[in-house]
């Protein structure tokens, strides 16, 4: 089975997992993707991350991460696949992406969501944009 | 013919709007397209490069041959996740 989906609300882990499950499946690997207080902004070296802002082009994303979905599904041989992408405001430490696949066995779960991760990240339309710490004025 | 661009992200911001409508003459492609979109928004310039564009559900190469009324999209450098 194949569940891809763009949601504004938290990402609900289980049900991730519930949406790839087979009885065929012997492995199922689940990555999280999670807000880090470390930016990767260029230039926001040294400042503190409290929240992620997270947008996209809906519809191409969800297309998207469906042709990844299939293309994994083939190669690998899955059970099962699901990407599931969060917008808007995210606080630290909630998960912007989950990814999961299923299969008969552990290496191809593991090396699937791998791909899949890779894959999204080159072509899904999702851009995010750091919200930094502003420390209170000492003064005040 | 009118073709109307929706733009995302940093193409939002360097444009200062999320759409842009532009003439093209009829059968006119993505690059066509993405030369006027650059002369109606300057700021666009120096980002556009290194753009994609979508139709649709799907990526648009640049000889893709436009429609009157398509909207297409502006795709910034992605990487989020």
């Amino acid at each position: 089975m194949i569940r891809v989906e763009v949601v504004d609300a938290p990402i609900d882990a289980a049900a991730v997992l519930a949406a790839v499950a087979s009885p065929a499946a012997g492995a199922t690997a689940l990555f999280l993707g999670t807000v880090r207080a470390t930016p990767s902004a260029p230039g926001a070296e040294g400042r503190e991350v409290v929240a992620i802002e997270y947008e996209a082009h809906r519809p191409l994303a969800e297309a998207e991460m469906r042709r990844r979905a299939e293309e994994a599904v083939r190669r690998f041989g899955l059970e099962g696949a699901a990407i599931v992408m969060r917008v808007g405001r995210l606080a630290l430490g909630e998960a912007s992406t989950a990814v999961a696949a299923a299969a008969a066995h552990r290496a191809e779960a593991f090396e699937a969501c791998r791909f899949l991760l890779e894959r999204l990240k080159e072509s899904a339309p999702v851009w995010k944009k750091e919200v930094y710490r502003v420390d209170a004025d000492p003064t005040g | 013919m009118r073709v109307r661009f929706e733009l995302f992200s940093a193409a939002r911001e360097a444009a200062g709007g999320a759409e842009v409508e532009v003439d093209l003459p009829p059968g006119a492609t993505v690059a066509e397209a993405a030369a006027a979109l650059a002369a109606a928004r300057p700021g666009l310039s120096a980002l556009l490069p290194s753009c994609r564009f979508a139709v649709g559900d799907s990526y648009a190469g640049p000889d893709r041959r436009l429609r009157e009324g398509e909207a297409v999209a502006v795709v910034p450098p992605v990487g989020g996740g």
